[in-house]
């Protein structure tokens, strides 16, 4: 978790909000770096995480989450991590036929299938172990990214479906949060990835967004970040609270800085 | 004279060399996080696999693309487990070069390899490598192999071949740093007994499928299908995947595949506008890479995307890979007259890098490159 964000969000792990759906969108430059600090924001609060990763593997989180100070091997041990890795149950899925339906059973499927099971996967992995007094806070549901749905042939339909359903019942339900990420094209023109864009920005509660810079690529200033705080549910009578950061991304923190105020230009 | 004398040291030790000419490339770099997470790698040990090298920045384990040149720019190789996607030229000249290259580098240094193709039998491909330019030129050692005489006599010769060498290759750095990659002659053909001396294996689509078959339908392309089956089995079999634990030297597998995306390949993406609406490339790209994670292999596609009109798919294409280059020649277009660009064969964009284990990612500071091809050079230029 950087610090600084943290201070930009006005959160910190001990006093977090419950029940939210937070968005992470980045067009034009890589937004990763926004669900690592989620994921050890998550961890270090206490929090039961079911992370689903579909783009990169176990490995690759795990190290950069220890350079956050999260230590993720443990986290699944210990139960407070239930990790999905896309890659490694693509494969498996994809070479045998699975008896009970597998969470990214639609890669076997020919026409566009919906994600029951992976819902199903998110409730069960989430759902409160009566037995035991774990002493988890909340349940916290993270997906990287949802593009990768829509690129492996499901609709937007069906992914919108999905989160409506992880909503009900880790927000509404448990008491949890949400945290996704879409990539968003741009100027290329994806219909089903605009829909879905559309779809959850008017859904959720904070909206933070990576763009590149407008003038190209800056060694120093690596891109802008734009944080929306929104209420769906109730009428807007406060105006959405909007803030714009630069940032630069380091080794193991990422620093931000207003616009035009970065030590390079200073 | 630095060169000189360090080239003279390599010589003593390979008086005796066989196939492989190349000297294995034994460091004693400890290799922090592992990407074979499946593998009995308790803890660090000492990286001993020919033509791989830790990357600087993350420990992560490197393989050469072929291109000294290009490896710089991808900040300093390909990471073993991802995918290298290439987005070709328009009449697909540099971009099978710069597959030949990646190729010949496996061969060089003992790799494994794994060529996929629907229009080339693979056999052919191997045949049309580029000749590397070793350290010891190939007809020294040729005549290593024939002569019988005296090792003084031997390195004589070796250092008269020294001298006689020296000029004939355009150097920018002392050879004996580019362990890791090579420099190649386009002109010249590999040598028959470094590919024999080779393991490979072939896939060539026309053979695997019968035409007359009836596919049921699936959720992916039958040739897409039969591809991923037998990359899997090849993993598998020889131990890629750290199943096999007796197997004692670790190697890397090599895998290249041709004009993927293309009509042979039973996909119409590139025919027409809305084509795939089975996602079957997507799948397949997706599947593969979960191969790759799991696995010692690095992997080059390279892929007609001037072709595709449907350009959110490109992107889609392009966020489902680690790497991915594109490349652009002047053959044809009206920049071939333009002055600024009258000594480049084409532009290379680098499109996109992966951040593996970390948070940030070696770009370069420059994102105008412009490479030539000379006989024995591959250049990338600012």
């Amino acid at each position: 978790m950087f610090p600084e964000l943290n201070n930009l969000l006005n959160t910190t792990p001990d006093r977090a909000e419950q029940g939210k759906l937070t968005l992470l969108c980045d067009a034009k430059t890589d937004g990763s770096f926004l669900v690592h600090h989620f994921l050890s924001f998550y961890l270090k609060a206490n929090c039961k995480v079911c992370f689903v990763a579909l783009i990169q593997s176990f490995s690759h989180y795990n190290i950069v989450g220890q350079k956050l100070g999260v230590n993720l091997t443990m986290a699944r041990e210990r139960g407070q991590l239930v990790f999905l890795e896309g890659l490694k149950s693509a494969v498996d899925v994809f070479f045998q036929a699975q008896e009970k339906p597998h969470p990214l059973q639609f890669l076997r499927e020919a026409s566009a299938g919906n994600l029951k099971p992976l819902f199903e996967f998110v409730r069960d992995a989430l759902k409160p172990v009566d037995s035991g007094a774990a002493g988890w806070t909340y349940p916290v549901l993270l997906v990287d990214d949802l593009s990768v749905l829509l690129s492996l042939g499901l609709g937007a339909v069906a992914v919108l479906d999905f989160i409506h359903y992880c909503r009900a019942t880790v927000c509404w339900e448990l008491k949890g949060n949400v945290v996704v990420l879409v990539h968003d094209s741009g100027d290329v023109e994806d219909e089903e990835n605009d829909i879905l864009l559309n779809g959850l920005s008017h859904q959720s509660h904070l909206i933070l967004r990576a763009e590149g810079l407008a003038t190209g690529f800056c060694r120093d200033v690596h891109g802008q970040l734009r944080i929306l705080w929104r209420r769906p549910s109730q009428s807007t009578s406060q105006r959405d609270q909007s803030l714009t950061y630069q940032y630069k991304i380091q080794d193991r923190s990422v620093s931000f800085f207003a616009k035009g105020m970065s030590p390079a230009v200073l | 004279m630095a060169t000189v004398a360090t080239c003279g040291g390599d010589a003593v030790g390979v008086g005796s060399a066989v196939a492989t000419a190349s000297k294995s490339n034994v460091t004693s770099f400890q290799r922090r996080g592992p990407r074979v997470s499946g593998t009995n790698d308790s803890g660090p040990r000492l990286v001993s696999i020919t033509g791989t090298r830790p990357s600087v920045r993350n420990g992560q384990l490197l393989v050469s693309t072929g291109l000294p040149a290009l490896d710089q720019l991808l900040g300093g190789g390909l990471a073993v487990g991802t995918v290298l996607l290439i987005e070709e030229d328009k009449y697909n000249i540099y971009s099978s070069l710069l597959f030949k290259y990646f190729l010949a580098e496996g061969i060089v240094n003992g790799h494994t390899l794994l060529v996929a193709s629907a229009n080339e039998d693979p056999a052919n491909i191997l045949q049309e490598l580029p000749a590397p330019l070793l350290d010891n030129c190939k007809k020294e050692f040729d005549e290593d192999v024939y002569n019988h005489k005296t090792p003084e006599s031997n390195i004589k010769m070796k250092i008269a071949w020294r001298y006689q060498l020296l000029p004939k290759m355009e150097q920018i750095r002392p050879v004996s740093s580019s362990r890791f990659g090579h420099y190649y002659d386009a002109s010249k053909r590999i040598p028959q007994e470094l590919i024999e001396a080779s393991k490979w294996h072939g896939f060539f689509l026309p053979e695997k499928i019968s035409p007359t078959l009836k596919v049921e339908p699936c959720s992916l392309t039958h040739g897409y299908i039969k591809l991923l089956q037998f990359i899997q089995n090849i993993i598998y079999e020889e131990g890629f995947d750290g199943s096999n634990p007796q197997k004692k030297q670790k190697n890397i597998l090599r895998i290249g595949i041709q004009n993927l995306g293309s009509p042979l390949w039973g996909d119409d993406i590139c025919c027409t506008e809305n084509g795939d609406s089975g996602h079957n490339l997507t799948k397949f790209l997706y599947v593969l890479r979960g191969l790759l994670r799991t696995s010692l292999s690095a992997c080059i596609i390279t892929m007609p995307t001037h072709l595709i009109q449907n350009k959110a798919f490109i992107a889609h294409v392009t966020n489902l890979s680690d790497t991915v280059v594109g490349l652009e020649s002047f053959i044809g277009s009206e920049r071939e007259t333009n002055p600024l660009y009258k000594d480049y064969h084409g532009l290379i964009h680098i499109r996109q890098i992966p951040r593996l284990n970390n948070l940030v990612c070696d770009e370069s500071d420059v994102k105008d490159l412009g490479f030539k091809l000379k006989r024995k050079l591959f250049t990338i230029e600012h």
